[in-house]
């Protein structure tokens, strides 16, 4: 070890103020977040998060819509992504030749990187047309016996931003999928190739197997993200305040309601109830990463 | 008895071989179609990108020229305007973001690579994580009740600093994983001559893993270059330029969103050309981050031989 001299003492003291300060931040998100909603606390209670009674007028707040709506867009997107995310990452990692696989990989890269509003806008000027015109009268007319396929067909609505929030997570699922089939240990493979199993066989048997919660993990870390997801979603999910079963109404998000009304929030407890609201997305998406985390965590450190 | 068997036996054979051809055909078969359904999932992920491209660029082209780069908005009715000032607001609140992120986050890198416990190192790393996951909207209103309500104004600086500490978790974990790689001897040689340790960190350990931490800067960047969220009650946006780090901003992104919800189709034609601008500009940087990722790993094979 090298002696201490003064300025080794100085330059450690100093650095230690940076970390501290990174627990400092999270710490003060949690403490902002619940002293500036505690007038909603105090008044609504757990009750808060079952009421489904949004009235800014006589100020009564209960945010069950926007978790409901939060709830079964991130459902539906997951129900989209899940099965072309991971199969995408199976077929880079498995399949694709080595060239192919690099530029997949960088192109993936490339749709994480656009910007949530961006997506937004495509997502108003040419998903919802599109979902307007095709999808949803093809839904409605094949399946419309379920509750979910029924109703009015405006276009913006629970569906539409289900679909985006699909395309805006499809990538994290396939690079981290991808990283942990890929660190599936080699021998294992060629041991079932061994077997005589075909590709597929080896796949399904062995690589899935193994890397399943780590599958499992890159799954929650895009439900946390599905969860919190602002922007692409306020624009297209038509923004009302409304429980209903089927998908093609217009619904509300949990994020939404916060970038729609934070601005116009006249009232303080209109206010605090709404950083409520945002302190229940914290403390979601917190549960949310850890579980994630944890899981990816138990595959790449075996 | 054996008679029997024996007819069985080649009866079974056959049997098994007819199955066994059969199964193996079957089991090719569906080899063969999963990796078609497999390349079509792959296939769709890439359609869903060419499309948003492709109508970013016919949309936006026709709307981006020297006017839009450079003129202010018009009022609704009026032709032409541009962003110029939406430009130059996300500029500066990134400029905000890169003082407030980049220090924190780099300081951090450094203390938990070269000096932490593990166990505060563990905790630490493991609260970047959780802030990586922390809703964007949420720093909007981390933001919006520590610095809009007291300064009682929507403010560039505000929105400056909730992207910065956004930009925190990423600068860190990408920092103090290039620094790790580092090789030991390069430590040991200047601990070895006598040098301090907080000079072998600043003349040695930060000049070569440089590469690895301005990666790390460039993708933060990138990724807060287009966020929204944050940026709706603390920049809040503006029609003008700019005054004062003390008076509301506009930033492309929240121009786009404005402009995009609004029910005029010039404002539409204006927000497909601002995020053409956007995605430009945030496609420009992570070059920056790719081609720091390809120095660094240069110079880590050419040290490591």
């Amino acid at each position: 070890m090298a002696r201490k001299d003064g300025g080794d003492i100085i330059f450690e003291r100093t650095l230690t103020v940076f970390p501290c300060l990174i627990l400092l931040i999270v710490a003060g998100i949690l403490f902002t977040l619940v002293h500036a909603s505690w007038a909603s606390i105090v008044r609504f209670g757990p009750g808060f998060l079952v009421t489904s009674t949004w009235d800014p007028v006589f100020e009564h707040f209960g945010a069950l819509p926007f978790i409901f709506g939060t709830l079964v867009t991130s459902f539906v997107a997951l129900l989209l992504a899940i099965p072309i995310g991971v199969g995408t990452a199976i077929y880079l990692a498995e399949y694709a030749p080595f060239k192919i696989q690099k530029t997949i990989a960088m192109l993936i890269d490339l749709l994480a990187a656009v910007p949530s509003v961006i997506y937004g806008l495509w997502g108003i000027f040419v998903l919802v047309p599109v979902m307007r015109s095709h999808v949803q009268p093809f839904l409605g007319k094949y399946l419309g016996f379920l509750p979910f396929f029924q109703g009015p067909n405006y276009g913006v609505g629970i569906l539409s931003a289900s679909v985006i929030l699909a395309i805006m997570i499809v990538p994290f699922i396939i690079s981290v999928s991808r990283e942990v089939i890929l660190a599936v240990p080699q021998v294992y493979k060629e041991t079932a190739y061994a077997m005589g199993a075909t590709r597929w066989e080896a796949l399904r048997t062995v690589i899935l197997s193994y890397a399943k919660p780590g599958i499992m993990g890159a799954i929650i870390l895009a439900l946390g993200r599905a969860i919190g997801e602002t922007m692409a979603v306020t624009m297209i999910i038509g923004n009302n305040v409304k429980i209903s079963a089927s998908l093609f109404s217009p619904g509300y998000t949990l994020a939404s309601v916060i970038a729609n009304e934070f601005a116009e929030a006249a009232t303080k407890l209109y206010l605090s109830a709404l950083i409520e609201i945002g302190l229940v997305l914290f403390l979601v998406s917190i549960l949310v990463n850890m579980i994630a985390r944890f899981l990816i965590w138990s595959v790449t450190q075996r | 008895m054996v008679r029997h068997a024996k007819i069985t036996d080649a009866q079974i054979k056959e049997r098994l071989a007819r199955t066994f051809r059969a199964t193996r055909a079957h089991r090719r078969r569906v080899d063969r179609a999963v990796v078609y359904v497999l390349s079509c999932c792959a296939l769709l992920v890439i359609f869903a990108l060419f499309n948003i491209l492709a109508h970013l660029l016919t949309q936006g082209f026709s709307s981006v020229n020297l006017e839009f780069l450079t003129h202010l908005p018009k009022p609704v009715g009026e032709a032409g305007g541009g962003m110029a000032n939406a430009i130059m607001g996300t500029l500066t609140l990134l400029g905000i973001a890169v003082l407030v992120g980049v220090p924190i986050g780099l300081g951090a890198a450094i203390y938990l690579s070269e000096y932490a416990h593990k166990r505060f190192a563990y905790v630490v790393r493991f609260t970047t994580d959780v802030m990586n996951g922390i809703p964007s909207i949420v720093y909007g209103i981390f933001a919006y009740t520590m610095l809009v309500v007291p300064m009682k104004s929507f403010s560039a600086l505000s929105g400056g600093i909730a992207l910065g500490v956004m930009m925190i978790p990423m600068v860190a974990r990408t920092s103090e994983e290039f620094i790790r790689l580092v090789p030991v001897s390069m430590r040991e040689a200047g601990l070895a001559l006598g040098v301090p340790k907080w000079k072998v960190i600043v003349d040695i350990i930060l000049p070569i893993s440089i590469g690895g931490i301005m990666t790390g800067i460039m993708s933060s960047l990138a990724r807060v270059a287009g966020e929204t969220a944050p940026l709706l009650f603390t920049a809040f946006g503006n029609h003008f330029w700019n005054a004062s780090l003390m008076q509301p901003i506009a930033a492309l992104p929240l121009q786009v969103f404005a402009y995009a919800i609004s029910p005029f189709d010039d404002w539409h034609r204006q927000a497909w050309a601002g995020a053409l601008v956007l995605i430009t500009l945030v496609f420009i940087i992570n070059l920056f981050a790719s081609y720091f990722v390809a120095r660094q790993s240069r110079i880590f094979a050419g040290k490591a031989a």
